[in-house]
């Protein structure tokens, strides 16, 4: 799908200057009856619609997740796809209620562009791919390429500092959108394709040869996906929030989707309590109801269960946990208590 | 014939002061515009405060800003450690050279295709209408992506390419060329070749005014001579200029030294000139065929050629048909640059609708700068244009 991107852009402006944008993300969702989740335009185990347009990956699942917590249905959800450039403006403006979008976390982006991020779905970090037959085994050797990239995101800055603080020169082909990376890239326009290390590792499954292209050991960037809301409704920011953590709570306890109800009778008093047991106030202190982490962990399954699901060693992406792990496993997942 | 009673002769009323149409289409006028001001005020007011409840900055400071990314087509020099403000310039000038080209292309291109249409050999006709019908009907997004990787998949890397005596090379990664560097000298020199071109038309054009006005030519080869030939020359040995040449060659992954055309911006001069010449060669034809058959045979039984009726009778009138529409084609082939962003040619909107408003967050300061572009850029295409339209209206026939 192409959208010519000023026209959304101004679009979405419209919408910013007319219509005040509401602190009530929550009541208007419920009154709508759906979630607006904006997510990217395909990217394989992260968001990607089927013939169906029904959408699903990792990002998929925080909006699903949330639409069970918030609307007791993790279906009633209407995805926004959103190239880079244009993922920022759709929440500002209120067109989406919130986005799930391989988005890096930054102190711009968390100020300046009015964000505020949930905690982080996936530590990422930018890598570097090329092809195996250029014989390249660091980026440091990469003097003088010509490297592909999308516009409007943080891998072209990182870019541009890393050869310039290794005293390197490249040449930038930044288009628009990711297909279109993949697609020059894959054409030979260019030596590298740099992005989101996890992003290479989907964009490799659909090249031409996916055994003709490596990654390069290097990371040259810490690349924090998180999921994002707009400032100033602090009750739907704690909402999305925790809808995050609960997911890496539920993990941390060994709930799962199929042992959750179960588990809500539990012996143990955290997990009754999360989940939402007679007298827990989990539902009163968010503004929802009590059973809102049981529907959530219902409908998606835990954290662990996620990343296996969509991206992890036994899907075709065959990503390790890493720094993903819980940190009770060394990791630097860590849910917030659900006191 | 029966004449009604109530048509005698009668004075019109004098109207009331605000009926006077006149006055009250000013008024009209006046009102709208104080609407509009007011409509402006009100939604920038009311943009304002939501982005400041929302935290969000605004304002044009962000252009004296770092913008810490590079852009690999830049006229002008630009580089990471350049502000948004020396971004936003080298997408113009991008944007313009690109605009400026496709145009050239666009017309030249047109014009043969409007003349094969018209064209008595039937299958020049045929064939410059299937061209119309082919590339006005395609999106032109669709025939930019065309023409982009159909110029990246056939052609080699860098190590295999085409060269010709080693010194052009064309691989994916452009068409490298030899570049002339110029001493001081030596750009004085093309100065004043230049100089003296404008000199020799100068002298040549009142040179046929004189034969107008009273019959006798007057000898200008000598201008010619002096113009292009004689001030340059002096020039280049009063300065002792000197030319060397940059020659590309490969190091490393990539040609370096020499002048290139980047794959992305052969891919969007073809893409927007071949589009829009399909729309300027519809005009062409329009415009010759508006034209009265009458003066084509008139022409033909002066015993003129059919070469001759077309430049000398056909075209010149048929310009006055041309021109307006024709300004609009050179519009859109401006605006439509814009797409040229799908397949990396930083123009305005990839650089600064793109990257400058995700990195900066500034959405309607940025998009405020491409309008703004965009409208500036038409306005001087329709003056420029309204000009030779007005210069072509004047003249008698
Ligand atoms: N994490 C970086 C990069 C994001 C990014 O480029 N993500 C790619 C995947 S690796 C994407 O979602 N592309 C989809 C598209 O633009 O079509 C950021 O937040 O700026």
């Amino acid at each position: 799908m192409k959208i010519y991107p000023i026209l959304t852009t101004a679009a979405a402006l419209a919408v910013a200057a007319g219509g005040a944008v509401s602190a009530q993300t929550l009541e208007e969702v419920r009154e709508r009856g759906h979630l607006n989740c904006g997510v990217s335009p395909g990217v394989t185990g992260f968001s990607n619609p089927d013939d169906e347009g029904n959408w699903s990956g990792f990002d998929v699942e925080v909006c699903r997740a949330v639409a069970a917590a918030v609307l007791e249905d993790a279906d009633a959800v209407r995805y926004t796809p959103l190239s880079n450039t244009e993922r920022f403006t759709a929440l500002q403006s209120g067109e989406i209620d919130m986005l799930s979008r391989t988005t890096t976390r930054t102190l711009n982006r968390d100020t300046a562009l009015g964000l505020n991020f949930a905690p982080v779905m996936f530590y990422d970090g930018q890598g570097f791919m090329v092809r195996q037959d250029m014989g390249v085994s660091s980026v440091l050797e990469l003097d003088g390429a010509t490297v592909c990239t999308s516009a409007g995101s943080t891998t072209e800055l990182n870019l541009a500092d890393y050869f310039e603080a290794n005293g390197m020169s490249y040449e930038p082909v930044r288009f628009d959108r990711a297909d279109e990376v993949l697609a020059a890239y894959d054409a030979g326009r260019c030596d590298v394709y740099t992005s989101d290390r996890s992003g290479l590792a989907a964009r490799r499954l659909v090249m031409t040869n996916p055994a003709e292209h490596v990654m390069l050991p290097e990371t040259i960037s810490k690349e924090p996906l998180a999921p994002a809301v707009r400032h100033g409704d602090d009750q739907w920011f704690d909402i999305v929030t925790w809808t995050v953590y609960a997911l890496i709570e539920a993990e941390e306890y060994g709930v799962t989707q199929g042992n959750v109800d179960e588990m809500a009778n539990s012996e143990n008093p955290n997990i009754a309590r999360m989940l939402g047991a007679e007298g827990s106030p989990v539902g009163e202190w968010i503004g929802l109801d009590n059973k809102w982490v049981h529907r959530a962990i219902a409908a998606v399954g835990n954290y662990g269960e996620i990343f296996e699901r969509h991206v992890g060693p036994n899907t075709p992406l065959e990503i390790e946990r890493g720094m993903n792990a819980l940190h009770t496993n060394g990791g630097l997942q860590y849910a917030m208590p659900f006191k | 014939m029966p004449v009604s009673r109530d048509l005698g002769p009668m004075a019109a009323p004098k109207p009331a002061f605000w009926t006077r149409s006149r006055i009250r289409s000013v008024l009209v006028q006046f009102g709208f515009v104080v609407l509009l001001v007011l409509l402006i005020q009100f939604l920038l007011a009311n943009t304002m405060q939501n982005l400041a409840r929302q935290g969000i900055a605004s304002g044009f400071g962000f252009l004296e800003n770092r913008a810490g990314f590079d852009i690999a087509i830049a006229f002008l020099d630009f580089d990471r450690n350049g502000t948004y403000l020396d971004a936003f310039w080298t997408a113009i000038v991008n944007t313009l050279v690109l605009a400026t080209l496709g145009i050239a292309l666009a017309t030249l291109l047109g014009f043969m295709i409007g003349l094969a249409r018209v064209s008595p050999n039937w299958l020049i006709s045929r064939l410059a209408a299937v061209y119309i019908e082919t590339f006005r009907n395609i999106p032109l997004l669709l025939q930019l992506f065309f023409w982009y990787f159909a110029i990246l998949r056939p052609l080699p890397g860098p190590r295999q390419s085409f060269d010709v005596a080693g010194t052009v090379f064309l691989s994916n990664r452009g068409l490298y060329m030899p570049k002339p560097l110029l001493d001081s000298g030596a750009q004085l020199a093309l100065l004043a070749l230049v100089v003296g071109l404008i000199f020799a038309l100068f002298m040549a054009r009142s040179a046929r005014r004189h034969r107008a006005a009273t019959g006798n030519s007057v000898a200008v080869a000598h201008w010619w001579l002096i113009g292009l030939v004689g001030l340059p020359v002096l020039t280049w040995f009063a300065t002792g200029a000197s030319v060397e040449m940059s020659i590309p060659s490969l190091q490393g992954f990539n040609f370096r030294g020499g002048m290139v055309i980047l794959p992305e911006m052969l891919a969007a001069l073809l893409g927007l000139s071949i589009y829009i010449a399909a729309a300027v060669g519809e005009i062409v034809r329009s415009g010759i065929q508006g034209i009265d058959h009458g003066q084509t045979e008139a022409a033909q039984a002066m015993g003129h050629t059919r070469g001759q009726i077309m430049r000398y009778v056909v075209i010149p009138q048929a310009m006055r048909i041309i021109i307006p529409p024709l300004t609009t084609q050179y519009q859109s082939l401006a605006k439509n640059t814009s797409l040229a962003s799908a397949i990396a040619f930083p123009e305005i909107i990839s650089i600064i609708a793109g990257t400058t408003l995700t990195q900066t967050g500034q959405a309607m300061e940025t998009i405020a700068l491409a309008m703004l572009f965009y409208l500036t850029v038409s306005l001087f295409i329709a003056a420029v244009m309204n000009f030779f339209n007005w210069r072509v209206m004047r003249r008698s026939f």
